[in-house]
């Protein structure tokens, strides 16, 4: 158990990547770019967890309860606006493509060579 | 008074208050507006400059200070490199806001909009001292970047050139990161300071090295360092031209600022030992990204995309002067950043003049013009020649402190690589002015294929716009005056031998306390050795440029044999930078594959 | 690159990335055991420092304000970015202003129309609440963000898109999302000149657990929450805009 979240989050990068690489659809590719993303989410939540620990929210608990790192809930607080922005525009383009290119698959699109 | 947080919040205001008045805003408003508050960033960070060339300045966010050895808050410690590099992307800014004017605006004030957050991104990312602060302003220049990139979007190349960059530099993201997981699970910490005092209190194992890879590997993604680089040509090439110069200029070199920084104020201390080690895989992998760049560089017809090529080439010296870790090879890498950041910039606005007089950027196509353009064709020559390096250029200098410091740590033989780099990267320069401004070259009027053109609007102009010119000429001048400055080389030398010191700044940013007193260093001036270099350098480009453009007439067996070859040496490589975004990132996780495989050798 | 060739690289590079990633994962500590002095020192400060029971709100918006400010900006940014990509660039393709033909509404069954149309105003509510709250308990300017802008995309989920001539919704999401921007970074200033620094809370930190309290925060949880809503509305009308192009058989 102790080191399974991080073999996830290594687990989510590759097979992410893997997606990229053989994708044959810009909205596919850009959902592997998700998962890569997801990954980074796992890792990061992973490293600040604290065995018993509660969610740092002293709203209904003493401030004196051991709680988990409340940093790495910010870290990837922040890491999921941005990669949700990155997607956003990652969709835009996709967009454009296909009205540019009538086809979303990388392999058609061969504008720019050498 | 603190102009740290001014120099971001500005242009951020600026940018925030520009779209809420968006519809309200007619373009020339946005104009004034962007271009104001862009002074105001260039005042801001030249005030910082003249401030911590005696040490760091720190500033600490919402207030929060130092407790009982914590960095609670977010601060930024700006030295005089992470001061001058902002200076130089404002600087760098202004000329592209400028240069911007002459094309037709369709959405205000969305361009300029973009432009302060690119700014704002790239100014705090040069001051900012704590690693996840240095990631989000990396994000928000990075996400800036894409937009811009894919700012002429009726073109079709446009919308695949922005993907590849967005999707690449994305993953390059990611991996910096991981690698920020990787470091907070060690340390706990995410001040850059903080974390270089802790990591030598845990062992010494992969977790160390790894994270350092990652880090490295995503900065490298921005900075197009080999295999990392396929993006950038194709980046370039759809850019509007001034956006290309701020590319070019500032936010490649950012990368490798980036890695210099990790390493001096968070790495150093704990994988001390290894530095031996991390030079040599730099260093090649430096040498690699030079010669790969410049012989793509020659290869280009296209003329933004040969100045991609260039570009990555220097990122490539720029890596091997950072590689060695001493105060000349940072130093160096230093001038030649902001020399060849103004050189290249006087370049991209030639171009956009010629794309603005031409309407082409294709040198097969520009050929069939025949001569012209003289003024800009000057300005082109003098780019020509800051490539390669000569005196009285700032590059000169740079190349010859590089040279010095590689003869040092005895790695002579690359300043073979630096020569045959500034001769290809120049000698295609020197090449593509012979065929555009003196219409020489093979095959003379051709009737040009479609994709050659660049759609732009009817009927090109006669005489070159003056908001074109002026900023380019400016450039150029400043790469060349850049290296008349007296006292420069041994400002730039003092400012280096502080960013290496990497335990003098953790005791200013954790403990407050006043940098060291740095001895003034004797006066510089080159050695003969650099001047016969540069000789060397610019026969070399002269070489180049007369077989690029005359060659088609050597007749006989040896030179069709030797074309052959060069051709089926080459070919490969050219077919590699295909444009398709699966190959890219193939590469790039073979890249980190390889960099992590060669830190684990020599790092451990 | 050939595909054979393309995964043969991959498959190499993967092997080589993989082995690196666990290589330096198996450095961190087990899970659950990690013991940040930096994090403890926030978790629990944050009651007694801001008086605000939520100590990721504190962290997000106090401790660390000056990355969430920049945040706020990438999202801005991703926004802008959007409309620009999305721009259209010659006459021909200008956005149809409600012909009837295209005008159809977009749900075709009538309950699920009213149903939707009444879940409008409580989403309203809850987003409401959930950014104001955001120092009390979990959630905040950018989860209730979210919640907002998903109630007003029912309005055009329950209707039909709109387009209302001369006065384009774009005018009025692009305010919110330049306000909202513009209002942290502005508050921020405030920081500097009531406080001393950029982005210190300066204002007076109130009792626990009540609403007002935590100085800055829930002023600054606002200014996001207007911004995500509204960054999040222009990329969807821009979006929405395409479906638009679409539908007038322009793709």
């Amino acid at each position: 158990m102790s080191f399974l979240p991080y073999a996830v989050a290594a687990w989510l990068f590759v097979i992410g990547l893997y997606g990229i690489v053989t994708s044959r659809n810009l909205v596919h590719l850009i959902v592997c770019l998700s998962v890569v993303q997801s990954s980074t989410y796992v890792l990061l939540l992973a490293v600040g967890y604290r065995t018993n620990a509660t969610a740092p929210i002293f709203a209904d608990i003493s401030t004196s309860r051991s709680v988990v790192d409340p940093i790495v809930a910010t870290l990837t607080l922040t890491d999921v606006v941005v990669e949700a922005t990155v997607v956003a525009l990652l969709l835009a383009l996709a967009v454009q493509a296909h009205r540019r290119f009538g086809t979303l698959d990388p392999n058609e699109m061969g504008a720019l060579r050498g | 008074m603190d102009v740290a947080p001014l120099a971001v919040a500005v242009p951020l205001l600026a940018a925030g208050l520009l779209t809420a008045i968006a519809t309200r805003v007619n373009r020339w408003f946005a104009e004034v507006v962007a271009v104001a508050a862009t002074l105001a960033v260039v005042t801001f960070c030249a005030i910082l400059l003249v401030r911590t060339t005696s040490g760091a300045e720190v500033y600490w966010f919402g207030g929060w200070e130092m407790h009982r050895g914590i960095a609670v808050g977010v601060s930024f410690a700006v030295d005089a490199f992470g001061a001058g590099l902002a200076t130089l992307c404002s600087v760098l800014m202004v000329a592209a806001l400028v240069l911007m004017w002459r094309y037709r605006e369709t959405d205000p004030p969305h361009f300029q909009t973009l432009m302060l957050l690119f700014l704002s991104g790239m100014v705090g990312f040069c001051l900012s001292g704590d690693l996840f602060n240095m990631f989000v302003f990396f994000e928000l220049m990075s996400v800036a970047a894409f937009a811009l990139a894919g700012y002429k979007i009726d073109e079709d190349e446009a919308v695949e050139g922005s993907l590849n960059f967005a999707v690449t530099n994305t993953i390059g993201s990611f991996l910096i990161l991981t690698g920020i997981a990787l470091v907070y699970g060690r340390t706990g910490a995410l001040n850059l300071a903080q974390i270089s005092e802790a990591l030598p209190n845990g062992p010494s194992d992969g977790l160390l090295v790894v994270a350092f890879c990652l880090l490295a590997a995503g900065f490298f993604v921005k900075a197009a360092v080999v295999p990392f680089h396929f993006w950038l040509a194709d980046a370039y090439a759809v850019a509007p031209t001034p956006v290309c110069l701020l590319f070019a200029g500032a936010m490649s070199e950012l990368g490798i600022y980036a890695v210099g920084r990790i390493w001096f104020d968070g790495f150093a201390d704990a994988l001390a030992v290894h530095a031996d080690g991390l030079r040599a895989v730099l260093v090649i992998a430096g040498c690699l990204t030079a010669l790969v760049g410049g012989v793509m560089c020659v290869l280009q017809d296209h003329i933004k995309r040969l100045l991609a090529f260039a570009t990555i080439a220097y990122v490539g010296l720029f890596l091997i002067g950072l590689a060695l870790l001493t105060t000349d090879g940072i130093a160096g890498a230093a001038v030649y950043i902001v020399a060849d950041g103004l050189g290249k910039a006087a370049l991209f606005g030639a171009a956009g003049i010629v794309q603005h007089r031409r309407r082409s950027v294709s040198q097969r196509r520009l050929r069939c013009y025949g001569p012209g353009l003289p003024f800009t064709g000057a300005l082109w020559v003098v780019g020509a020649l800051s490539f390669a390096a000569l005196p009285p250029f700032g590059t000169f200098l740079g190349k010859s402190l590089l040279e010095e410091g590689l003869v040092k740590e005895g790695y002579g033989w690359v300043i073979a690589v630096l020569i045959v780099t500034s001769a290809l990267t120049a000698g295609a320069v020197l090449r593509a002015a012979g065929g555009i401004f003196l219409g020489w070259g093979a095959g003379g009027p051709r009737k040009a294929t479609e994709e050659e053109t660049s759609p732009e609007e009817e009927g090109a102009p006669e005489r070159t716009p003056a908001v074109l010119f002026i900023p380019t000429v400016l450039l150029a001048m400043g790469a060349l005056a850049i290296g008349l400055v007296p006292g420069l080389v041994e400002a730039f030398e003092g400012a280096a031998e502080r960013f290496a010191d990497g335990s003098s700044y953790v005791a200013t940013v954790l403990r407050g306390a006043d940098a060291p007193a740095i001895e003034a260093a004797p006066s510089y001036s080159a050695p003969m050795s650099a001047y016969v270099y540069s000789a060397l350098t610019l026969a070399g480009a002269l070489l180049v440029a007369a077989l690029g453009l005359f060659g088609y007439r050597i007749q006989g067996s040896i030179a069709g044999a030797v074309t052959r070859v060069g051709q089926r040496v080459v070919a490969p490589m050219r077919a590699l930078h295909s444009g398709h975004i699966g190959d890219y990132v193939a590469w790039l996780v073979a890249g980190v594959a390889l960099l992590g495989g060669s830190f684990a050798i020599a790092l451990q | 690159m050939s595909e054979r060739l393309r995964l043969t690289v991959f498959a190499a590079g993967v092997v080589g990335f993989g082995a690196v990633l666990v290589w330096g994962l198996a450095g961190l500590p087990s899970f659950g055991d990690f013991d940040g002095r930096y994090g403890q020192y926030l978790a629990h400060a944050a009651v007694p420092e801001r008086h605000a029971t939520s100590a990721v709100a504190v962290t997000t918006l106090d401790f660390r304000g000056f990355d969430t400010l920049i945040e706020e900006f990438i999202l801005f940014t991703a926004a802008v970015g959007v409309v620009v990509l999305l721009r259209v660039q010659r006459a021909g393709e200008e956005v149809p202003a409600e012909p009837d033909a295209v005008r159809q509404p977009t749900a075709h069954s009538g309950s699920l129309r009213s149903v939707i149309t009444a879940l409008v105003g409580p989403f309203l509510l809850l987003g409401l609440a959930i950014v104001v709250h955001g120092h009390l308990t979990p959630g905040g300017g950018f989860q209730g963000g979210v919640i907002l802008m998903a109630a007003l995309f029912l309005v055009y989920l329950g209707g039909t898109h709109m387009r209302l001539g001369p006065f384009r919704p774009l005018a009025a999401t692009e305010a919110s999302e330049g306000v909202g921007a513009a209002g942290f970074a502005l508050i921020g200033l405030g920081g500097i000149v009531v406080a001393g620094a950029y982005l210190e809370n300066f204002l007076p930190f109130g009792r626990v657990s009540n609403l007002v309290s935590g100085g800055d925060i829930p002023l600054l949880n606002i200014a996001v929450g207007l911004e995500v809503m509204g960054a999040l509305l222009v990329v969807l009308g821009e979006f929405l805009d395409q479906r638009l192009l679409m539908r007038k058989g322009r793709l």
